[in-house]
């Protein structure tokens, strides 16, 4: 097992095609409403109508692939009342449903909102790394679904060797919130954190 | 297969090779995962190191939800006989013995009073990559109906009617380099082609796409109306209006021209028609594309970009800057997808598309291109055998509702038949298999259905298919058909640059319900109708997939020797032995010894086949099939005067949620990725619309009631409804699910006949 799971985006690549999201839902059997990985879709850009009827315009999109970032300082384990929020010894969040009482702070303090809440069940969900698989040398569902090779894992400070520090860009906030285990790879029109020039286009598909 | 089955049953968990057959145009592997007999989940080829050329055949966002299809509710379990009016929806359970029955003694009614050019195979491609339960073509379906005497064939597909019928005219093929190719190019300009929505395998050609930009960087710029996922990972984005990529291409030949950057050696050598010095005997003088160009020829016009600007909505100075990058990039890919040609003016956009390769003297080298959409390796495993259809008449694909109301009027001169003058009978019987064009997939769902309504005209409709689609509720006779998870089946790939496979699928679970495959049907029915021994051969449906592994082998060589080695492979892949697919390329090394299958053997940018059907053939009022690759205004586009009532161009692109009709059930995909319709700001805010609020979209035609998207990712003056959401009338006829074919023009193209999906004008108000 790594000692700091982590994932990583290639956003130069990744077309927003959402195939994480469902190989995430097959692998975990997850019911409507639940969505341990979701895509965001951010995009901005302005219009302008000239007099001979042509436009300016300076539109830019991407999309951003995130589940649970595995993050160092999980702002999820701090705001659980019960303590049934942990990191585990493989570096892994995790939800004990023993401790679980569904009251959902942990869903409202992640900036990323990872923890999902099973209405089935009455307790919080999570990705949990695919633990199962990489027990058994697999990569977790999601990376090794991606059509586009988009997603990667691997232990944190490799992947930052890798592909280079970990950037953040919008509409991720600042890593130091959470400190999370993702390295990103900006595309070409990749907007710094808090930029106001896009926003996100999707949000009731998150 | 049954001792298989119960093996499955008794082990944990078996993991078995399976394939998604759906009509994306690639094809993925899946492995399934069964425990007593049912499937519990499915992964897809995590085979080897994915290194290109053998890599993995990663399936899609659908591909993965396969066994949501599979498990459906909505699953169609026995036979049903209607019993209300025709399209009501009503049915009554009945046996299989009964619906086989009912089948065969209508067909010997049908053929008896009208012949066999009554019977039509309706266009469906719900079922693509599979070789025994393939839904057009090279299927059982046509073999039975090839046995019982033949049946109204056809021509053309809905994908590609116009650039398939109008880039033969200049080339004598329609094909491409393959994708991979642009590895070799200094800028790709992408018209209107988007891999990353329409071609999403991870075996395919958007990782085709990524991969060769990955060894090259090459700069990629996407024309198109709306911002595609393409555009997401391009280098440029230019908006356009829909249709006008004819006059996009006249200002930038301008440009090139004006520039002195045209391969004049080039033009000289391979071309017909460009200059006056090179023309046909018998035309008017200042009939050539230079002419039209620079503003000598009838219209008089000089196709400037200022011209152009307008008309397109792109910046004359980006029309510019444009031409010049592809004057000077040596080479330079100019491709194309087919949203510009399934236009009103589709055959002749094509055409003016690929005169910017043809001018920089692009075509026939590696990282060049024609200007057509990327052919790949193609794959020779056989297809199943259907012999040969005795009756010769072809029809348009997109006029069979004409061939109900009218099939007796129907020329070859004004309707397009092919294979005779004129056709015998009215269609009267229509097989309906895995395809949803019978109400959904074809234009103008409003009048289809009032034609299928009534029984006199069309006396039965035979539907066998997963669920109740919109198509389904139009059957007479309505038969539950297994998927491919549910029988042994080969699938073979389809478009992708340097790797070929074939994927041996073997059937993870036992058909559900009283579900039955194609082929079975076909031959029960070919035994009711007194040919069984021509229809099998003697054949079982497995013999028949070893008959044609024994036929591929030669081809192949290390196919698998019997079904028990293939199902244990799982999948061939092949490596394309040679360098990436660039046709026309012994052309260009030596048109003498290689010429085109053009009537002049070079490239003909003045084509006098098309004059001559321009002068002969009887078109509707307005419609017109000029010679030249030229702008052609064609109907419902941004120049129609009907804009005034209906002020917005609908197009329609292909979503992520299904592959055209197929998966649009799947509450997974629809969560994740639902209907929406595409609206910029500088119209939704007029209107008063903001982002998620229900709206009516609508013409003369039809309405439809969906949630709007409000982007800055589409040309204003543009809207785009994802093709394929079920049609589903409210009370008052009023499509709740975003269909955009209520909206849809039944009017054909001129020279293909085809379907002008993209060439529709609209309004938009708030719901």
């Amino acid at each position: 097992m790594l000692k700091r799971p982590a994932f990583h985006i290639d956003l130069k690549t990744c077309t927003g095609c959402k195939t994480c999201m469902v190989a995430c839902k097959d692998k975990h059997d997850l019911p409507e409403g639940v969505k341990w990985r979701r895509v965001t879709e951010y995009s901005g850009g302005n219009w302008v109508r000239q007099t001979d009827g042509t436009f300016a315009q300076d539109v830019f999109g991407y999309y951003m692939s995130i589940s649970c970032n595995h993050c160092e300082d999980p702002i999820c384990v701090r705001s659980c009342p019960t303590t049934a929020m942990h990191k585990d010894e493989c570096g892994i969040v995790k939800v004990d449903h023993a401790k679980c009482v569904g009251c959902r702070y942990c869903e409202m303090a992640c900036p990323y909102r990872a923890p999902q809440f099973n209405p089935q069940i009455g307790m919080m969900t999570k990705c949990d790394f695919c633990e199962d698989f990489q027990l058994q040398g697999k990569a977790p569902a999601c990376v090794a679904a991606c059509p586009c090779r988009s997603l990667t894992f691997g232990e944190y400070d490799e992947l930052k060797a890798r592909f280079g520090e970990a950037t953040t860009v919008a509409p991720l906030p600042e890593p130091t919130i959470t400190q999370p285990s993702l390295v990103v790879t900006p595309g070409r029109t990749a907007k710094a954190a808090h930029s106001d020039r896009g926003r996100i286009r999707n949000p009731e598909e998150l | 297969a049954l001792a298989d089955a119960g093996a499955a049953a008794t082990a944990a968990e078996a993991i078995i090779t399976s394939s998604c057959n759906v009509n994306c145009g690639s094809r993925c592997l899946l492995r399934t995962h069964v425990a007593n007999n049912v499937i519990t989940s499915i992964e897809t080829d995590e085979s080897g190191n994915d290194e290109y050329g053998m890599h993995q055949i990663r399936a899609c966002l659908r591909g993965r939800s396969m066994r949501k299809r599979v498990y459906s509710p909505d699953r169609l379990k026995y036979p049903m006989i209607r019993t209300g009016k025709r399209g009501e929806g009503k049915f009554r359970r009945i046996s299989w013995d009964e619906a086989l029955d009912t089948i065969a003694a209508k067909m010997k009614d049908i053929k008896e009073r009208f012949g066999n050019e009554a019977f039509y195979l309706q266009y469906g491609s719900g079922s693509t990559g599979g070789l025994m339960s393939r839904a057009n073509a090279f299927t059982p379906l046509v073999r039975l109906m090839n046995c019982y005497g033949g049946f109204l064939n056809q021509h053309n597909t809905y994908s590609t009617a116009q650039i398939a019928t109008g880039m033969p005219y200049l080339y004598g093929i329609n094909a491409g380099n393959a994708m991979s190719d642009m590895a070799n190019s200094k800028l790709v300009v992408m018209f209107g082609n988007n891999p990353a929505g329409t071609r999403m395998s991870g075996g395919g050609i958007v990782h085709d796409m990524l991969v060769a930009r990955e060894k090259s960087d090459v700069r990629l710029i996407v024309v198109d109306p709306c911002f595609s996922d393409t555009a997401a990972v391009a280098d440029e984005w230019i908006p356009i209006r829909p249709g006008t990529d004819g006059a996009l291409s006249a200002a930038i030949a301008h440009v090139l021209i004006s520039e002195n950057m045209v391969d004049q050696t080039f033009l000289d050598t391979y071309c017909l028609g460009f200059d006056e010095a090179h023309m046909p005997a018998d035309v008017p003088a200042n009939s050539s594309y230079k002419a039209y160009v620079m503003g000598q020829g009838p219209d008089g016009l000089v196709k400037t970009p200022s011209w152009a600007a307008s008309i397109c909505g792109i910046p004359a100075e980006t029309i510019v800057r444009l031409a010049r990058q592809i004057g000077q990039a040596k080479p330079c890919c100019i491709s194309q997808g087919w949203g510009p040609q399934r236009h009103s003016n589709g055959e002749d956009a094509c055409r003016a598309i690929a005169m910017l390769a043809i001018l920089t003297g692009n075509v026939g080298i590696p990282g060049g291109n024609t200007g057509a959409r990327e052919v790949g390796y193609v794959n020779p495993f056989s297809s199943f055998p259907v012999l040969t259809n005795p009756v010769t008449a072809k029809l348009p694909v997109f006029l069979w509702t004409d061939a109900i109301e009218r099939g007796p009027e129907m020329t070859a001169f004004k309707d397009g038949i092919k294979g005779t003058d004129r056709l015998k009978a009215p269609i009267k019987f229509i097989w309906n298999y895995a395809g949803n064009t019978l109400i959904n997939q074809h234009s103008d769902i409003n009048r289809t259905a009032g034609i299928l309504a009534d029984e006199r005209k069309c006396e039965m409709i035979v539907v066998l298919d997963h669920f109740m689609t919109p198509s389904a509720r139009f059957a007479d006779i309505l038969l539950p058909g297994t998927t491919n998870l549910e029988e042994d089946e080969f699938a073979r790939s389809d478009y992708v640059s340097e790797m070929g496979y074939v994927i041996f699928g073997k059937k993870a679970i036992e058909p559900l319900f009283e579900s039955r495959g194609l082929y079975e049907v076909c031959a029960d029915l070919a035994g009711r109708l007194g040919f069984k021994d021509k229809f099998t051969e003697g054949r079982t449906r497995d013999q028949w997939l070893q008959y044609l592994l024994d036929q591929s082998r030669a081809k192949l060589p290390d196919l698998p020797q019997t079904l028990e080695e293939a199902w244990k492979m799982g999948v061939l892949k092949i490596r394309n032995p040679g360098p990436p697919d660039v046709p026309l390329k012994a052309f260009r090394e030596d048109p003498a010894a290689h010429p085109l299958k053009t009537p002049s053997g070079k490239i003909e940018i003045f084509s006098k086949r098309l004059w001559d059907i321009g002068h002969t053939w009887e078109l509707s009022e307005g419609d017109r099939i000029p010679a030249l690759p030229e702008f052609n205004e064609g109907f419902e586009g941004y120049l129609d005067p009907a804009r005034k009532r209906f002020p917005l161009q609908m197009i329609t692109h292909h979503y992520k949620q299904r592959t055209h009709s197929t998966y649009g059930n799947i509450p997974w995909l629809k969560e994740i990725a639902p209907q929406e319709l595409w609206i910029n700001p500088m119209d939704a805010e007029p209107r008063g619309i903001r982002h998620g609020d229900l709206v009516r979209i609508h013409n003369d035609r039809g309405a439809s009631v969906i949630k709007a998207k409000v982007t800055p990712r589409i040309i204003p003056g543009t809207v785009s409804l994802p093709e394929g959401a079920w049609y589903a009338p409210d009370a008052h006829g009023v499509d709740q699910g975003g269909s955009p074919n209520v909206l849809t023009t039944h009017r054909p193209s001129p020279l293909a006949k085809g379907n002008p999906q993209h060439s529709t004008l609209v309004e938009i108000a708030k719901a």
